[in-house]
């Protein structure tokens, strides 16, 4: 087991190398009318030099990402050309934003996903049609049309939640949780229904096995093969549906935090982006990778301890 | 055919023509293909049928609502929207190919070699897929449009790599499935080169599936491309229904109208290559379902000429007396077109108690599903269309189909009729170990306690034979070998003393000396118990070695019935003498089957 760990770590380490490296020669290769936008038409050339060699953007860029790299195991991953801030500083700022509103929706789009999919597996019939209904639909309304259309419903129409804005769990807990309510909604109702339907199949498969066949004949009561058996069997592909569905959250994430105006890393990411604050776009990412890859390792733990051929070894 | 997806189906001699009608049959099918259709005539004659300049701005007519002149209204610098979206369809079409192209190009070739050759260059791969796939793609493609400016053409090439993974997995995976089939080998052995393998035996199996995730990532790259507009990251320049998106938002206090355009188009084109993705593999599966019907129609021409014969199942007596009383079963499958399956017809048996019953027959002669009719265990799609069951004087079916509810027959099962599967490997619940699966259902029938039924369970392990038991108790199935978990099950079987055990081919998975074994532990049981067996074999052997009676099938129909000795050495009907012959090719005869003994 502490070697499987171990393997995932170094592999998991080596990806965000490897991305982080190439993002950097991406993002940085073609550098050179930073400075000329930063400082606007009026700078001259002398002063728009001096901000070139500021910025360090006249050294070789090989030098450069050696100097990047070593900073960032420390810590450091430089600052914004803009505003001056600290990059981790204004990531982990944003952290809790952008981490609320996944986990709250992939919490519940677990749930909701379970019992939907695993009802479409079980009772078949009308509840079976509805998921592919449902799942086709997820599939064609993207995110940003289900947010727009839940924004001119509840907001501007009925009125109910605000549209817009972010408030601190500490400064007014209703409030924050209002705040909270259509940016949840949007990312689940995209997600939900394709995830219930993967789940659906993968119950439908460990349902179809001889071994629940051989259970039955033994004389257990079906309510008991289908939550202790079944659902255990089929937890690995779920849990593999829901770090996918991570990945797509964190995505998701981007558009839903520009349309709802929360401060998240997914606003950071689209400012920084049109402002063309490359430090900033590299935080971004690596930060980015780096949860996704912890996610994802979470999950394959926790697929070991449910698979016993793992947890064994 | 300016449809790329229907062009690629063209293309296809694997797929068909009649793949293609079959999908325009299908509503979804033929709506999807309309929408699609529609939107790629829209963007190739977009100029031509446009009623106004999509740039020319009316500035007297501001956001104006649907009229005449402007079907659609207009935007908020006065710009015709149904002109826009019309003119919109075009980049979306672009966007759509550039990343279907990109990923399969990118895609395919490399999971084509990657599962044909393995090795080194298939790790490196599979890594590098796994690495592109634990990506957000929206990340990526803020960072590209940061490194190069805004192109939503380069950001869909990228994205294009950015989904290749789903290409590379589906061919490799195909092409490893293909690679060890016989007629690869065939062809290799017959000296076509790699290169032509790959593309004539390999490249037909993947094609239908590419189509599928065409049509998919297609729907997605249009989600994406639209995102990314929508969030003022494209061109502003172009017209597009993501822009549009962007334009309206901004306006969505003074005009929603402008949101809801773009929106039902975006979402109908996004649906309807799900659709059509979808439509295509119902159509494969279609196929697939016509192909085993006419298999099931040879069948039943077979069944007319079995059934001319006597049927010796009409001496049968029903009288009651028996502990199980099988009385002209009949089990079918529905198909598509509304007829029944028959895979089981008119099959009369009985077993008395402590006796054991051969029921013998080749696969497909329907022994198997009669026995899993007495244990109610057939799949869920199989009915019973005719017929009677009864297990000492209960009816499991009552007379005319129909079998009692599985609550009720979940009262039987486990502590009355017990059942011994045939894969020992896959009849065990893998996630839980050995020791519990065998405890719990004493504990749920017989009512006793823990601890009580570790004690009987362990006892029973020492019973089938195995001398570790304790250790065996705690171990998980994949631990223990195909032998040993065949013993489990059996002991699992008898372990509430059954007064009938059903056993499904209990010894064909396993090694020959495991075999003898497990054929004396039976025995050994069976008489130690007293308890009736119904065991079904396609091995006259096993039914030599262990059945009082034996019951012949064929095509689902019972051929011939009697006592055991009396059919070993005087089989009435050919298929008997056939199977019995078979069974002796090769061997000596052993004194049982002679009359006068040869030593």
């Amino acid at each position: 087991m502490l070697a499987f760990i171990a393997k995932r770590l170094g592999s998991g380490a080596l990806l965000v190398l490897v991305i982080s490296t190439l993002t950097y020669f991406l993002l940085f290769f073609s550098s050179s009318n930073v400075a000329r936008n930063l400082l606007g038409d009026q700078a001259t050339n002398t002063q728009v030099v001096a901000k070139q060699a500021e910025l360090g953007l006249n050294r070789p860029i090989l030098e450069r990402y050696f100097e990047w790299l070593t900073h960032a195991l420390t810590g450091n991953l430089g600052t914004s050309w803009y505003t001056n801030q600290p990059i981790l500083e204004a990531l982990l700022s944003r952290l809790p934003v952008t981490m609320t509103i996944v986990m709250i929706a992939i919490v519940l789009a677990a749930v909701l996903a379970t019992v939907l999919g695993m009802t479409a597996a079980i009772k078949g019939g009308w509840v079976d049609r509805l998921v592919q209904i449902l799942a086709v639909a997820g599939f064609a309304i993207p995110n940003f049309v289900v947010a727009i259309v839940i924004v001119t419903v509840f907001a501007i129409n009925l009125a109910l939640l605000p549209a817009t804005g972010w408030v601190p769990f500490s400064d007014n807990p209703v409030m924050w949780a209002l705040s909270m309510v259509l940016p949840v909604t949007a990312l689940v109702v995209s997600t939900v229904a394709s995830a219930a339907q993967q789940i659906r199949s993968s119950f439908k498969d460990v349902m179809s096995r001889d071994w629940v066949r051989t259970l039955k004949s033994r004389g257990i009561p079906n309510r008991e093969i289908l939550f202790k058996h079944i659902l255990r069997s089929s937890a690995p592909a779920g849990l593999t549906v829901l770090s996918l569905q991570f990945v797509g959250m964190m995505g998701g994430a981007v558009i839903i935090e520009s349309i709802f105006a929360l401060p998240g890393i997914g606003q950071l990411a689209v400012q920084s982006t049109a402002q063309g604050d490359t430090p900033v776009v590299m935080g971004v990412v690596v930060y980015t990778v780096i949860l996704v890859i912890v996610v994802n390792l979470v999950v394959d733990l926790a697929n070991g301890w449910l698979n016993p051929k793992v947890r064994v070894k | 055919m300016s449809n790329p997806t229907a062009a690629a189906t063209h293309g296809a001699p694997i797929v068909r023509a009649s793949l293609f009608s079959r999908i325009a049959k299908n509503p979804f099918g033929a709506l999807s293909l309309t929408v699609l259709a529609v939107v790629v005539l829209v963007a190739v004659f977009a100029p031509m049928i446009a009623p106004y300049n999509p740039n020319h701005t009316d500035v007297n007519n501001l956001m104006s609502g649907p009229t005449g002149t402007h079907w659609l209204g207009t935007d908020a610098a006065g710009r015709d929207v149904f002109t826009r979206a019309l003119f919109g369809a075009q980049s979306t079409l672009i966007s759509a190919v550039l990343v279907v192209v990109t990923s399969i190009v990118v895609g395919v070739p490399v999971g084509l070699f990657s599962g044909y050759y393995g090795g080194k260059l298939d790790a490196i791969a599979s890594w590098i897929a796994n690495m592109l796939m634990s990506l957000p793609a929206i990340i990526v493609l803020l960072a590209v449009r940061a490194a190069f400016g805004a192109s939503i053409y380069l950001s869909m090439i990228v994205f294009g790599l950015l989904v290749a993974p789903g290409f590379f997995r589906l061919t490799r995976t195909a092409v490893m499935s293909v690679r060890n089939e016989l007629y690869v080998d065939a062809a290799r052995v017959s000296g076509l080169s790699d290169a032509r393998i790959i593309s004539k035996h390999i490249f037909t199996v993947v094609r239908a599936p590419l189509i599928i995730q065409s049509a998919i990532i297609s729907g997605i790259a249009v989600s994406i491309q639209s995102g990314l507009e929508f969030l003022g990251l494209g061109d502003p320049k172009m017209i597009s229904w993501g822009v549009m998106l962007n334009e309206g938002f901004q306006n969505i206090f003074i005009n929603p109208l402008l949101v809801l355009w773009p929106s039902l188009i975006i979402s109908l084109t996004i649906g309807s290559f799900a659709l059509f993705g979808n439509a295509v593999r119902d159509a494969l599966e279609d196929s697939q379902k016509i192909k085993g019907s006419k298999k099931a129609k040879l069948a039943k021409v077979q069944n007319i000429d079995v059934a001319g014969a006597t049927n010796p199942a009409r001496d049968f007596v029903s009288n009651n007396k028996h502990l199980l009383e099988v009385d002209h079963l009949s089990v079918g499958y529905p198909q598509g077109d509304g007829t029944l399956k028959h895979v089981v017809q008119d099959v009369s048996l009985y077993v008395d108690k402590g006796e054991v019953l051969g029921i013998v027959g080749e696969s497909g002669s329907g022994k198997s599903q009669t026995a899993f009719s007495i244990l109610g265990l057939l799949p869920e799609n199989a009915r019973i269309a005719s017929g009677h069951i009864v297990f000492s004087g209960h009816d499991l079916v009552t007379h005319g189909g129909g079998s009692i509810s599985q609550k009720e027959m979940a009262q039987f099962r486990g502590k009355r009729i017990a059942y011994i599967p045939q894969e020992p490997m896959s009849n065990l619940d893998p996630a839980f170990k050995i020791g519990y699966q065998l405890v719990r259902p004493m504990t749920k029938l017989l009512g006793i306690s823990k601890a009580e039924a570790k004690a009987k369970a362990l006892a029973m392990l020492e019973t089938v034979g195995i001398s570790n038991a304790e250790r065996v108790f705690n171990l998980y199935p994949h631990e223990i070998s195909g032998g040993m978990a065949q013993r489990v099950l059996i002991a699992g079987a008898v372990a509430c003393d059954p007064d009938l055990l059903i056993a499904d081919e209990p010894t064909t998975a396993l090694d020959v000396t495991v075999q003898a074994e497990v054929l004396d532990l039976l025995r050994d049981l069976q008489k130690r118990v007293g308890m009736g067996m119904v065991l079904v074999t396609h091995n006259f052997g096993v039914v030599a070695d262990l059945a009082d009676r034996v019951v012949v099938m064929q095509y689902g129909r019972v051929v011939e019935t009697g006592p055991v000795r009396d059919i070993l050495r005087n089989p009435q009907e050919s298929y008997t003498q056939e199977l019995l012959g078979s069974m002796l090719e090769g061997k000596t005869p052993m004194t049982m089957l002679t009359t006068s003994s040869k030593e």
